[in-house]
């Protein structure tokens, strides 16, 4: 078991940075508001619905070890996606930060700040933590301190840095991997320009820095930052392409570029530092933490990191031996495993998922379109970009003019990185023997 | 067409498209400041590949960082 979060905060040396403040860890360690009535949220099941990033990190820090649940909402959701969220998790208390919290009882004010004496370790507490999926119905992983840890080797203290929001999984590994090591962790928000938080990266001398490729094409289109050089790069949340890898290679020579696989999920998977896409096939075959294997075309995986459950889903994902279908489908090439993209047919753009179905129903909901597929178009700055084809109704005209009323209509329904970017009319679409729009690999 | 003003045509429908506000095109103008985000950067991207027919985004080489740098890159592939 894993030393409390409040004895890591509290122990850790570094400094965490936040676009608007800088302080040491141990200030998160009793800094919220409901530190002082705490004790009813003992053994509750809580959501963290705060904005600021750093008062998050507090709240969390402080439930660790005293709630039997904790689910911290990432930042940005629809009232909509928010009461699911609320539900999914089973929440039965809130620890807001002054809005309309949506429960009428247990719901506490992370702003007053008020000290209090740090808690013991009372519950082995369990964390649902949003899977990427965006569209449809939530689904939630459920970890622990030792399973979120799993992969996190002990390393001397290191400056961190993260595109993620520290409420998802990947960002939640940069900020354990922080306090873990007694470093630095430089963090930003969906507000902050590149810029500016790169010029941060810089100031705070941050030496690993983690985000999507997606993320990490950004910081390759960015001239105006000087002396920005991290040490490691990392790269996770979507497929790392060989073009992404040799650009990031070619802008950062002394740097060591790093791939990692891991799912809110499945865990951290693993890390490679060749240079190349893939991962060596033989992988599969070893003995590895986690262990590997492919099955029905997906990577699957078991290991310490792995959720216990995954809540918001029918059934167990886990196979009899134990593994978790990771969902990715992959194929070995010249004894390279190349990652293929979802085998559900989600849409990865720029490390947000899309539903396809989603998109086509938004689609259909105008009067014109007789049937839609949508699909993945390659992309070298999101990875991948949501395309759709359209039988338009007999008698419609299949003018441009109105591929852009149905996209107009669509994407008053749909969030922009689901709104297909281009539109093309086809005579007809193929159905599968269920009735279903046939869709291609 | 030239390359320069394919470019700036389709930049100037994909702002629209998304209701993005642009400042002036200058050549010297940081692609990132430009007033499209990254969602936006990728239409365009793929927008130009279907009218120029090339996407030199994949083939690994540093990005270009201002506008002039883009359709240099987009000229240098297509001369």
């Amino acid at each position: 078991m894993p030393a409390p979060l409040n004895a890591l905060a509290a122990r850790s040396g570094g400094r965490v940075a936040t676009p608007g403040r800088s302080f040491a860890p141990s200030a998160l360690r009793s800094s919220t508001g409901f530190a002082d009535g705490r004790a009813p949220l003992r053994g509750r099941k809580v959501a963290i619905d705060v904005a600021d990033m750093a008062d998050a990190l507090g709240a969390m820090i402080e439930l660790e070890g005293w709630a039997a649940r904790i689910a911290p909402l990432p930042p940005g959701l629809s009232s909509d996606a928010r009461r699911d969220l609320l539900a999914v998790a089973e929440t039965d208390a809130i620890v807001g930060d002054g809005h309309d919290s949506g429960l009428d009882s247990f719901a506490y004010d992370v702003c007053a700040l008020r000290p209090s004496p740090p808690h013991e370790n009372h519950a082995a507490t369990q964390w649902a933590l949003p899977t990427s999926g965006t569209s449809g119905k939530p689904k939630l992983a459920l970890h622990g301190l030792a399973s979120l840890t799993a992969g996190i080797a002990p390393s001397p203290p290191t400056s961190w840095g993260t595109f993620y929001d520290i409420r998802r999984y990947g960002g939640l590994q940069i900020a354990l991997r922080a306090l873990l090591c007694g470093g630095d962790l430089t963090l930003t928000s969906a507000d902050e320009p590149l810029a500016a938080y790169l010029a941060r990266l810089v100031a705070a001398g941050a030496t690993h820095v983690s985000g999507t490729p997606s993320h990490w094409r950004r910081v390759l289109m960015d001239a105006s930052t000087s002396g920005f050089a991290p040490r490691a790069i990392r790269l996770s949340g979507e497929i790392a392409d060989q073009g992404a890898l040799d650009a990031l290679r070619a802008r950062f020579p002394g740097a060591e570029i790093v791939h990692a696989y891991a799912s809110t999920e499945a865990g951290v998977g693993f890390a490679v530092h060749d240079g190349l896409a893939g991962f060596p096939a033989r992988w599969l075959n070893e003995a590895r933490t986690p262990a590997l294997r492919i099955e029905g075309g997906t990577l699957r995986l078991k290991g310490p990191g792995v959720a216990s459950a995954v809540l918001g889903t029918d059934g167990a994902p886990f196979d009899a031996e134990g593994f978790i279908d990771s969902g990715d489908a992959v194929a070995v090439r010249d004894g390279r495993c190349h990652f293929l993209g979802r085998v559900n047919g989600a849409i990865n753009v720029g490390g947000a998922k899309v539903n396809p179905e989603v998109v086509e129903a938004a689609l259909a909901a105008h009067e014109d379109v007789a049937m839609a597929r949508v699909s993945a178009r390659r992309n070298p700055i999101t990875g991948a970009i949501v395309v759709a084809e359209i039988v338009a109704r007999p008698g419609a005209s299949a003018s441009p003019a109105l591929g852009r009323a149905i996209l107009a209509q669509a994407a008053a329904r749909l969030k922009p990185h689901e709104t297909p970017a281009m539109v093309k009319f086809v005579d007809r679409l193929e159905l599968t023997a269920a009735g279903k729009v046939a869709r291609h690999g | 067409m030239s390359a320069r003003q394919t470019i700036l045509a389709e930049i100037a429908d994909v702002a629209a498209m998304q209701k993005k506000t642009l400042g002036p095109l200058t050549d010297d103008l940081p692609l990132l400041e430009s007033g499209l985000d990254s969602l936006g950067f990728a239409i365009l991207v793929a927008r130009l590949e279907d009218r120029l027919g090339t996407d030199p985004f994949s083939d690994g080489g540093a990005f270009p960082t201002t506008l002039g740098e883009l359709i240099a890159f987009y000229d240098r592939v297509l001369a």
